[in-house]
């Protein structure tokens, strides 16, 4: 489970998360919605204990993540996947050595590192480019790289940053059953950012709203698609005004 | 003015715990051989073969001048072999680890700051530590380990080529023998003359790749921000150098 206890978060003065509570259950997919620039990024990377907050903590299997030490957060981050927004793919390294990298710190042998590294790249439809650089990429595929980079370490929890945005739609899709197939065959408890509704509504078990720097509304996909708030509801129909 | 003044020497305090800091952190990621060791080597290898060529380059033609402007000094008031006491001297003591130290500062610093520099504006430092990895055990003590431990190898080269083309300007230019140009080199020759130029290589070493490591890791901003470390890089370890040569010419000549 991952608590997120009122977060608070600032960049010089200008406050980003102002008291951003959230729990997500053990086996749930947590989606947080939110406009551009509300601090979705920011509050998901407190959870790898990337960012440290201002006022408040974040509770990973009960555990607080400000109180870990070196060797704790390692323990930590050994469980979770992170899907980068824009892929944060080591452009030093092929794509297979991406993926082999995470795998290599768990101490795996080579023969499981080429089999685990095979396997997730052929779920996100990209068997046969391990050779290649980063580089020789389009981003959309390396969008699915830096999922599989996560998918293939088969952590207890993934979080996605964004992982749709900006792909086409059949992909959009094809990444979506991905991410629902990741949950049920390996239990894998989920946090994905995004702002496309589609997405949000295939693979979420709920949906949290990140507004203002506190969570606006959170609920079931049901529950938020009949919502009385007007925010979330201009939010979720994309009106402009 | 003084408030100015007292802001800038608030700012200067903060960046000397940042590094101290920094280095704190880098001793503590010793622990983690299994990660750096092989990286290091990794390290070492590029660091010579960027280095090597612009070292050697420089200390040549610096062998050349030394030859021609000792003699030109001594005008016939002192022996000529005196040429080979100082082109040896002042290659091993000064000119070799100055020189190179600070063509390197601008070679390895700034390609260390704007590669880690641009890891970081893409995220790639964060992703490094998402896979449980710590930037200082992958990223840090490979890159400054290698740097000191090249640094002296480098130097040792650069140091025995300015010796060279200083004793083939002698022989072709200025009619000096090889017997008179090693009887000079020998003259005041001591075992410190070596000793004291690759601690003060190994020194320099560690302060641009530490300096690269820092103000690299230290980026903010896309692609300017990758330029501005770059450049900071430079600077900060030129400058940085020029008084480390001062404080170990104090404390051990
Ligand atoms: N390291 C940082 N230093 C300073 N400001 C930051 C930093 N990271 C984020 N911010 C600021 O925090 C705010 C929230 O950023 P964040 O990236 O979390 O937005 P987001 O909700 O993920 O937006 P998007 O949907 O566009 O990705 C932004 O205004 C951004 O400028
Ligand atoms: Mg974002």
């Amino acid at each position: 489970m991952i608590e997120l206890q009122d977060l608070q978060k600032a960049f010089g003065e200008k406050p980003v998360l102002q008291g951003f509570t959230l729990k997500v259950r053990d086996a749930e997919t947590m989606v947080i919605i939110g406009y551009s620039g509300s601090g979705k990024s920011v509050a998901l990377k407190h959870i790898v204990g990337l960012l440290h907050p201002d006022v408040g903590d974040v509770i990973v299997d009960g555990q607080a993540v400000s109180t870990l030490d070196r060797d704790g957060l390692t323990l930590l981050r050994q469980g979770v996947g992170y899907v980068f927004q824009f892929a944060a793919l080591f452009d030093s390294m092929t794509v297979a050595d991406n993926l082999a990298l995470g795998l290599r710190r768990r101490g795996l042998d080579e023969a499981e590192i080429e089999e685990r590294v095979q396997e997730a790249l052929a779920l996100v439809d990209l068997s046969g480019t391990g050779e290649r650089m980063p580089a020789e990429l389009s981003g959309g595929m390396r969008k699915r790289v830096g999922i599989a980079r996560a998918i293939a370490l088969r952590p207890r929890y993934i979080l996605y940053d964004e992982p749709t945005t900006g792909l086409d739609p059949v992909t959009s899709a094809v990444i979506d059953r991905l991410m629902v197939r990741t949950r049920e065959h390996l239990g894998v408890t989920g946090v994905v950012v995004t702002h496309d509704m589609r997405s949000a509504y295939t693979v979420g078990d709920r949906i949290a709203m990140l507004y203002e720097g506190r969570v606006r509304q959170v609920g079931s996909v049901a529950e938020i698609q009949q919502t009385e708030d007007p925010v979330v509801r201009q939010f979720i129909e994309g009106r402009a005004e | 003015m003084i408030q100015a003044i007292g802001r800038r020497s608030i700012s200067a305090v903060e960046a000397v715990g940042r590094v101290g800091h920094f280095v704190m952190d880098m001793v503590r990621a010793l622990a983690d051989i299994g990660v750096w060791a092989r990286l290091t080597i990794v390290q070492m290898r590029r660091i010579g073969v960027d280095s090597l060529p612009v070292a050697l380059f420089i200390a040549a033609f610096t062998g050349v001048v030394l030859a021609l402007q000792a003699s030109y000094t001594f005008t016939g008031a002192v022996p000529l072999y005196f040429v080979g006491t100082l082109v040896g001297k002042t290659m091993m003591l000064e000119l070799g680890p100055v020189l190179a130290g600070l063509a390197l500062a601008g070679r390895v610093g700034a390609s260390m700051a704007a590669e880690l520099g641009t890891m970081k504006v893409t995220e790639q430092v964060d992703a490094l530590e998402t896979l449980a990895y710590d930037p200082q055990s992958y990223l840090v003590i490979p890159r400054v380990l290698a740097g000191t431990l090249m640094f002296p190898v480098v130097v040792a080269f650069a140091i025995a080529t300015g010796i060279i083309t200083g004793w083939l300007t002698s022989l072709v230019l200025l009619d000096l023998s090889t017997q008179d140009f090693i009887k000079g080199l020998k003259l005041f020759y001591v075992f410190k003359d070596v000793w004291f130029g690759l601690l003060k290589s190994a020194s320099f070493g560690f302060t641009i790749t530490l300096v690269g490591c820092i103000v690299g890791l230290g980026t903010r901003g896309g692609a300017e921000g990758v330029g501005r470390s770059a450049t900071r890089a430079v600077v900060y370890s030129a400058i940085l150098i020029l008084v480390l040569d001062a404080f170990w010419a104090v404390v051990l000549l």
